[in-house]
């Protein structure tokens, strides 16, 4: 997902990602890592952000991390993430089902045994029905992001993302008492995942099949009280809710928990260290000119987090300049990772990188072919070589447009490429556009942007979600505006490794990642992209916060923080 | 937002305080020069916008010559010697994170004299580079709004009905739209325009954009002089002598509404100076690495916190050369035609 996590529109096109990788990988082998000796439960959380979560607040529909924090905490699915910080949190738990089941059938055949005695925050009991319910909601409701992406692998899911209101998935989900079984049209190693996502969260089956204005009832330790977009958004405890497993939905530790918005972030960022305020939403960047200020005078609010995202600059490689290789690669030497890192607010909250990958993401092994001297990690940029590569190309004295948001940062990266494009040789234009249509504009290849900033965010932990998501074959979709595969880039014997990399996946995720390795550095070799570095997460919480848990899949977790 | 309305003088005469026989006798320009020249304030505000004026144009010897710089190159690893220290122009933060790189402060030293922006680069030649944009866009539209209004007004008060109706009404129909609401969107069309004859790093583009928007501003107190200049006896004598429509629009009415369009010229730059830095702070005006006051201020405004400066310097400069200009067109108002009424709305 992008870092605003507003653009979920590019998910929507990545139909042909439904087979994959390593997926649970990740979370093998590790402890647990969350919070010890908790403060006393109660009290209110007050968590600001500038903005509601963008879109509508469905659940089902929503794709912001800004809510998805909160829809974990009222409501679950056949199986999560481990609530859990450390790696631990990125494995796939039992939740509303006793056990993880294995798959049967080749991979197409998942049953799953509901848990007995839950209920829904409005007194319901969850049964099967309301898990097929949920599902054919998912289709009828219409917008759903990723129903055409992930969830139609379900037997019957076809039919139903063309004929929506009709939607039948009898065949696809049969309920027989406290089992469910999955049949799926093909076999998905990432279907767990997807299952641990808010999008399939469980919903009573009697919920109506259209856009909600606030999430409906859901089995969480919280249920939603109040979701105003110009105001804040509330949950407060679930009257319900009995904790069933402690690693996938442990009690929630606050009475309330409640997001206000509308405050600058400067503001906010004054609140926090007020105490007027809890936890600023990770969808809001504190600003540069702050954080001397909370590295002097407030270090103890401040938690720098490992993310797994990578900040890049996409060239399209279907028009010059950047059709050519070597001039791809050329930026790519020149380019001062370094300056970047300062300009994204210094070493300590980034990590300049070469290639796709994120460090510590299944399939990651480190590799810089574009620094003065090529293996594992920049150090340098190469100017002399790539003024070379820029004259064997012939692409000199041709125009550049850079596009970027108009966020101060992202501008900031963008002049910066101005200039070394400049010093290039290049006649480079600034082309800077409202955050609301950059990421919308860049992907339509209509607009021909050649040189564009963007970023990515793990939706989960499987390689395939960057390699294939961000630089696959078929997530370029020309003249779309859902258009993940800013590059325009194909490869057609790397698309092929892709595809064996995600068959492989199915029976040994271990040996996926590592044909997921080699296409990663063979996609850096390709220079698609120029990835520039990989962000850490700076929270900043009020000294009336106990307990700080880091799930790597969801970021802090909000039930689990104690308030003094 | 600021807008500027012109009501010009019923009949010429003498200002208050003078006598009938102290402008007898003497051309109206005459008459003017010498109100000018006896306003102190006005004289004061004319020499502080040709100080402006200036220092803005010497910014390449004071970048290159003084500060030993280059305005536009990005200089985040760079390093500058202050005081016989060599020292970083990009700091790393401090306190246990060490978190937050912060632009050298002001040294008031030749080099970084009020310091960096987050590029690394030096904000005082940036300042003064960004005044020659923004002066050049503010004089060069203001120019160029008057000269298209005033022909125009001259058309439409000359010739009158289908050709007034013509232009009037599409006057009012610019007129509707708000200003800054019309500038914004030219500028996204224009900087977003893929064709070979537009270029946008120009300064032409937020020139040509300025100026537009502001046309029916002149055209209606001009097109008001001409409707009233045409009636005059002058112009019937000369229609009596066979004189030619263009010899009648441009040596006998221009002539006579033309002090009309100076007494506004100056108020009309200060507007378009405004204008300017307004778009160019929603990064739509001038583009990096071209810089203006407006420019300048957005880059400041991540760092108002540690480098204050970097938003106050260029604010600073808009609010004298702004001020200047203002009592300046009072003063130009009070020479010309001291009957006039002048003033700022909004």
């Amino acid at each position: 997902m992008k870092r605003s996590m507003t653009r979920w529109a590019a998910l929507v096109t990545v139909a042909a990602l439904a087979a994959a990788s390593a997926g649970t990988a990740a979370g093998k082998g590790s402890t647990r890592t969350s919070a010890t000796a908790r403060g006393a439960s109660g009290g209110t959380l007050i968590t600001l952000a500038n903005a509601a979560p963008a879109g509508s607040p469905d659940p089902q529909v929503n794709y912001t991390l800004q809510e998805w924090q909160f829809l974990i905490i009222t409501h679950d699915g056949l199986v999560g993430f481990a609530h859990s910080g450390g790696k631990l949190g990125t494995t796939i738990v039992p939740d509303l089902a006793t056990t993880v089941p294995k798959p049967t059938d080749d991979g197409k055949t998942w049953t799953f045994t509901l848990r007995s005695g839950i209920k829904f925050s409005n007194g319901q009991t969850l049964t099967g029905k309301d898990v097929k319910a949920t599902f054919e909601r998912l289709f009828k409701i219409g917008d759903s992001p990723n129903a055409g992406a992930w969830y139609n692998a379900i037997e019957g899911g076809d039919a139903c993302v063309k004929t929506p209101k009709t939607c039948d998935l009898s065949k696809g989900i049969v309920v027989k008492g406290n089992k469910v079984t999955f049949h799926l049209a093909v076999a998905d190693p990432e279907f767990l995942d997807q299952l641990a996502l808010p999008f399939a969260f469980i919903l009573p089956a009697n919920t109506p099949a259209h856009n909600l204005n606030i999430p409906p009832a859901g089995t969480g330790p919280y249920k939603w009280v109040e979701y105003a977009p110009n105001k804040e958004m509330k949950i407060v405890r679930n009257p319900y809710f009995h904790v069933w497993s402690k690693l996938a939905q442990p009690a929630g530790v606050p009475d309330t928990i409640v997001q206000k918005f509308g405050l600058s972030v400067e503001s906010e960022v004054t609140q926090v260290e007020q105490n007027q305020a809890d936890f600023i939403a990770n969808s809001d960047q504190i600003p540069a000119d702050r954080l001397n200020e909370l590295s002097t005078k407030y270090p103890k609010l401040v938690h720098i987090e490992t993310l797994t995202a990578t900040f890049y600059f996409a060239f399209n490689t279907r028009i010059p300049p950047f059709n050519n290789l070597k001039a791809r690669q050329a930026v790519n030497f020149a380019t001062d990772r370094n300056a970047l890192v300062k300009i994204y607010g210094g070493p300590k909250l980034n990590t300049p990188t070469c290639q796709v990958l994120p460090p510590g993401f299944p399939g990651y092994k480190p590799y810089c072919p574009y620094t003065i001297h090529p293996g594992t990690k920049w150090t340098a940029p190469d100017l002399t070589k790539a003024r070379a590569l820029v004259a064997a190309s012939g692409t000199k004295g041709m125009v550049v447009k850079v596009n970027t948001d108009t966020t101060d940062a992202d501008k900031a990266l963008g002049t910066y490429f101005v200039g070394l494009l400049n010093s290039l040789g290049y006649k480079a234009r600034p082309q800077f556009l409202s955050n609301s249509i950059q990421y919308a504009f860049i992907q339509n290849s209509k607009n021909k942007v050649p040189f564009a900033f963007s970023d990515w965010y793990q939706d989960y932990p499987a390689a395939s979600d960057f390699l294939n998501i961000l630089l696959g074959c078929g997530s370029f979709h020309p003249a779309s505006n859902a258009s993940p595969n800013i590059a325009e880039f194909c490869n057609k014997p790397i698309q092929a490794e892709m595809d064996h990399a995600e068959t492989v996946g199915a029976r040994s995720p271990s040996e996926a990642n590592r044909i997921w390795a080699q296409v990663d550095h063979q996609v850096t070799d390709q220079a698609p992209w120029v990835a520039m570095f990989n962000p850490r997460q700076l929270n900043l919480v009020s000294s009336r916060v106990k307990d700080f848990t880091w799930s790597p899949q969801w970021y802090l977790l909000l039930d689990q923080v104690s308030i003094t | 937002m600021a807008e500027f309305a012109y009501e010009p003088g019923d009949e010429a005469g003498p200002a208050p305080g003078e006598s009938v026989q102290e402008v007898s006798g003497k051309s109206p320009w005459r008459l003017a020069g010498r109100r000018l020249a006896r306003n102190r304030l006005a004289l004061a505000a004319l020499t502080l916008f040709v100080l402006i004026v200036v220092v803005s144009v010497g910014a390449p010897v004071y970048a290159h010559d003084i500060a030993h710089t280059h305005p536009f190159a990005t200089n985040l690893e760079a390093t500058t010697v202050i005081g016989g220290k060599r020292v970083a122009v990009i700091q790393q933060g401090g306190g246990a994170l060490g978190i937050g790189e912060i632009p050298i402060g002001p040294t008031w030293h030749a080099n970084y004299f009020i310091g960096a922006d987050e590029q690394g680069r030096d904000v005082m030649a940036r300042v003064l580079y960004g005044g020659r944009s923004s002066l050049e866009i503010g004089v060069g539209s203001a120019l160029l709004c008057s000269g298209i209004a005033s022909v125009l007004a001259l058309l439409a008060g000359f010739f009158g009905r289908v050709v007034d109706a013509v232009l009037s009404r599409l006057m009012d129909l610019i007129w509707a739209f708000p200003v800054y609401l019309l500038a914004i969107s030219l500028a996204t069309v224009l900087l977003t325009l893929e064709h070979p004859f537009v270029d946008p790093a120009s300064l032409w583009i937020p020139t040509i954009i300025i100026a537009f928007v502001y046309v029916p501003y002149v055209y209606r107190p001009v097109r008001g002089q001409v409707l009233s200049v045409r009636e005059k006896e002058f112009v019937e004598a000369a229609v009596g002598l066979g004189a030619s429509n263009v010899r009648l629009m441009f040596g006998e009415i221009l002539p006579n509404v033309l002090p009309t369009v100076i007494v506004m010229l100056p108020l009309m730059i200060a507007t378009t100076i405004l204008t300017e830095s307004a778009l160019s702070f929603l990064s739509i005006g001038v583009q990096p690495p071209n810089a203006s006051w407006g420019t300048i201020i957005d880059d400041g405004q991540d760092l108002l916190y540690t480098r204050p400066w970097v938003a106050i310097a260029p604010g600073i400069m808009i609010v004298l050369t702004v001020l200047s200009l203002n009592v300046l067109g009072d003063g130009v108002r009070d020479a010309l035609d001291p009957r006039a009424k002048l003033r700022l709305k909004g």
